[in-house]
């Protein structure tokens, strides 16, 4: 292993110096300085929306930084339309993969140079070349295997190999261990160390804070757009990293379920899952009585969507029960939860939530419209008039109810989503990111019509990574690899959740 | 307004124009049909006459039926090319099975009443399979329904053996000869379909899931539409629709060919797409596509008016098509993708 180079002075592999960017009103990077040292493995880390995909998409030419600038070696970074010069300094193996799946491994790691240089493609000097590429790193990968039919493990190291042959000598890494087994992970370290003594300088992004201290020299911390920190990694204690990275509360006006008056002790059980098991998850069970809020947490691997959407129908489990008020739902069948009274807004509202082109009086009343009118009638007037109350009731920006969604901001669109799952008066209300991607004002909002319905006496369960979702919760479950592994009781700390969702030792 | 910290672009909402807008662009091809009546009336006084529009209106009704069922179809995001097919063969097939073997039928000889159940019962059928493919497989539309068009139409040609059929039962012919207040049954059938259709496309559930479907079918589903069930029927209503089209164009042309239809989805297509409906899904309105029939019809009763010859229809009523879907596109405002 190289050890860190000794002064600070020694021109970065790659360096960034105040970037940002700005995606409409939402700022996804703020001021963002970064340097990774040649032949170390520098972690980044960070909570979901922290901006690290932002900064790794100005660092490896997929988007223009909008202040600031980028130095590859103390030189200036090539411009964007320069994709090759980009390549031959730096690449990202994404979690999702970056290759054809029907084509060749050897066809992969010369894509688009197969003939190398000449007019017509030599297939034997093709593989020849990829052979030497993979032998010369010690990837054994056979060339004639369609890149579609290896694992994640081999796959990566492709993926890796091919960056290498365009000459970069930087990788980023993007969640490489988010899909490996135990055994992989090792022997995915092994090779970063190979690769490092050979020269190969990395940049970690990971959620699992133990490999940060496994693999990696630096580390450095981002959180709501902006650098907290970097340091060695061994001068940074595990409670110090987990605080850098939910920091404190910031000055989102939230009510904290801890500071209401807790739930009455006989308040009735509404919402009933029982073992139940499916896609990602397994084995779930828990209880939502009327004018609770349950929360729950974990990664985006831990199955916490999943389970939700099965109890909305989104999904149908193979095996278990959720029932509502005693019945049990029909496995899914969303129309089934919507007439037991339950709601939901889905996980990603251009996917799932939304008609964009549709007026908001479309989309909001989508899920009754068999309960307008007679024979299943529902004339544009009945429409507009629920619509209208719905643009009161929650206090959506909007020309009238006619504006078609698209025209909207998207802490209005989500506004939207919300109503359309509140708009039949449903006992069971399920959240699933319910303020993803929305600016603070709108996540205010929509929390403060959680807490309302909450008050209503509704059962609300909640999914979420952001911790101030979750503060309305009177409980939090924590999930891990599909499975309840905590409960967290309104007044948790932040830094005990998050060492919870991580699933690292406080020590 | 509790938005304040975003931008005044994206918050300030539109000045509420809509409602005005959407009427307009439904009528947006009324100055073109006015065009083609004034470059008609030059032509030949007689193409504003009355019996002309009476023509131009029951060669319409045929094909407006099977613009109905494509429309609906559209709107859910899918698309049915075997429409034309259905044209002929469901007629067809309920005449064969009334007339006697002699005039090429199966001998069976079954009442009228049969033979004109048979009829949307047929089409019924060919969109009944083309839903299970299409919807319930996932089998691509384009390629199934292509399939399906040739099949279909070679089923019509084998049990015809290429004949056309003649001497078919008055009850068959009724609908193009039958008139009420100078306009045959034909038309006064496509009238009420198109306004029962679009009723329920604006004040039904249905019809609004119809278009929830077509414009994010994971978001139909989200919300309790039970899209593969609609998506499903829709293909059978289209199937019963272009039978029934079929049947009117039988009364209209006084005999079953063995092509009959053939050739007919480009205009069918053309028709929908130039009246705004998105071949994308979740867009477009009936009475847009009810003026792209009538638009398309003058067009071509304004060909033969200046007698251009037979030969040469072919390409220019097709040129005619193209500019038309260019002149669509720039005034619709929004790429027809």
């Amino acid at each position: 292993m190289t050890a860190l180079p000794a002064g600070e002075t020694a021109a970065g592999v790659v360096s960034a110096h105040g970037v940002g960017k700005r995606y409409g009103p939402t700022v996804a990077l703020h001021d963002v300085s970064l340097t990774v040292h040649p032949g170390e493995s520098h972690a980044l880390v960070g909570r979901n929306g922290a901006g690290k995909s932002t900064l790794v998409s100005i660092l490896t030419g997929l988007s223009a930084t909008d202040t600031g600038h980028v130095e590859f070696g103390g030189e200036p970074a090539p411009p964007l339309s320069r994709q090759d010069d980009w390549k031959a300094r730096v690449a990202c193996v994404y979690q999702h993969a970056m290759v054809v799946p029907q084509l060749t491994v050897a066809e992969n790691l010369f894509l688009n140079r197969q003939a190398g240089g000449g007019f017509s493609i030599g297939w034997k000097s093709l593989r020849r070349k990829a052979r030497e590429l993979l032998d010369s790193w010690d990837v054994h990968v056979d060339v004639d295997t369609p890149a579609g039919e290896l694992s994640v493990e081999d796959r990566q190291f492709v993926e890796i190999a091919r960056a290498l042959s365009y000459g970069a000598r930087f990788i980023v890494l993007d969640e490489p261990t988010a899909q490996l087994d135990s055994q992989a992970i090792e022997r995915l370290f092994e090779r970063m160390r190979q690769m490092q003594a050979g020269g190969v300088t990395f940049l970690f992004i990971s959620h699992h804070l133990h490999e940060v201290y496994e693999v990696c020299q630096a580390v450095t911390v981002l959180r709501d757009a902006k650098h907290v920190l970097t340091a060695p990694v061994s001068e940074v204690g595990r409670a110090e990293l987990v605080d850098a990275m939910t920091g404190e509360p910031g000055g989102l006006s939230v009510r904290d379920a801890a500071s209401r008056e807790s739930l009455e002790a006989d308040a009735a059980e509404i919402l009933s899952i029982d073992g139940l098991s499916g896609d990602g998850f397994r084995d779930v069970s828990f209880r939502l009585r009327r004018g609770e809020v349950v929360g729950l947490a974990g990664s985006n691997a831990s199955g916490k969507h999943q389970v939700a959407e099965t109890v909305y129908g989104l999904r149908t489990p193979s095996a278990g029960t959720v029932r509502v008020d005693g019945s049990p739902l029909r496995p899914g069948d969303i129309p089934a939860a919507i007439r037991a009274g339950v709601g939901c807004v889905p996980r990603d509202r251009h996917h799932e939530g939304l008609v964009l082109e549709h007026s908001i009086a479309d989309n909001a009343t989508l899920s009754i419209l068999d309960k307008l009118g007679r024979g299943g009638i529902a004339s544009p007037r009945t429409r507009f008039a629920r619509a209208s109350q719905a643009l009161a009731d929650y206090d959506i920006v909007a020309a009238s109810a006619e504006q078609p969604v698209s025209d909207l901001s998207g802490g209005n669109q989500q506004k939207v989503v919300l109503a359309r799952a509140l708009i039949g008066d449903p006992r069971v209300v399920v959240l699933i990111n319910p303020t993803a991607g929305v600016d603070v004002k709108s996540k205010e909002a929509l929390l403060a019509v959680v807490d309302r319905v909450r008050a209503e006496g509704k059962a609300v369960l909640i999914v979420s990574d952001e911790l101030d979702d979750l503060r309305l919760s009177d409980r939090v479950l924590v999930l891990r690899a599909g499975a309840v592994v905590a409960e967290h009781q309104a007044g948790w700390s932040d830094g005990d959740l998050v060492a919870d969702i991580e699933g690292v030792e406080l020590s | 307004m509790t938005d304040v910290m975003t931008s005044p672009q994206t918050e300030l909402p539109a000045p509420p124009r809509r409602r005005k807008a959407v009427w307009l662009r439904e009528l947006a091809l009324l100055p073109a049909l006015v065009v083609v009546f004034v470059i008609g009336g030059l032509v030949d006084d007689t193409f504003v006459g009355w019996s002309n529009i009476v023509s131009i209106l029951t060669a319409s009704a045929a094909l407006s039926l099977v613009v109905l069922g494509e429309s609906l179809v559209l709107i859910t995001g899918k698309f049915d090319l075997s429409l034309e097919s259905t044209m002929g063969l469901a007629p067809a097939l309920g005449a064969m099975v009334v007339i006697p073997a002699a005039s090429a039928g199966f001998g069976m000889e079954l009442p009228a009443a049969a033979g004109l159940l048979v009829i949307p019962l047929c089409g019924a059928l060919v969109g009944f399979v083309n839903g299970f493919l299409i919807v319930k497989l996932k089998l691509n539309a384009f390629i199934v329904t292509l399939a399906m068009l040739t099949v279909l139409r070679g089923v019509q040609v084998g049990s015809t053996k290429g004949k056309t059929l003649f001497n078919l039962p008055d009850s068959f012919t009724n609908l193009a000869t039958t008139t009420f207040l100078g306009l045959p049954m034909s038309v006064w059938l496509a009238a009420a379909l198109f306004a029962i259709a679009g009723w329920v496309l604006r004040y039904h559930r249905v019809g609004r899931a119809l278009y929830a479907i077509g414009g994010n079918r994971k978001a139909a589903r989200a919300a309790g539409v039970r899209v593969d069930r609609i998506a499903w029927a829709v293909f059978v209503v289209a199937g019963i629709l272009a039978a029934i089209g079929g049947l009117a164009y039988t009364g209209y042309v006084g005999a079953l060919g063995a092509n009959q239809g053939s050739g007919l989805i480009l205009q069918v297509f053309a028709a929908a797409v130039i009246g705004g409906v998105s071949l994308d899904g979740g867009k477009g309105t009936l009475v847009g596509a009810l003026t792209g029939v009538l638009l398309l019809s003058s067009v071509s009763s304004l060909l033969n008016y200046a007698h251009v010859s037979a030969e040469w229809q072919g390409a220019i009523y097709g040129a005619i098509i193209l500019v038309a879907l260019i002149i669509a596109r720039y005034a619709g405002g929004k790429p027809q993708t």
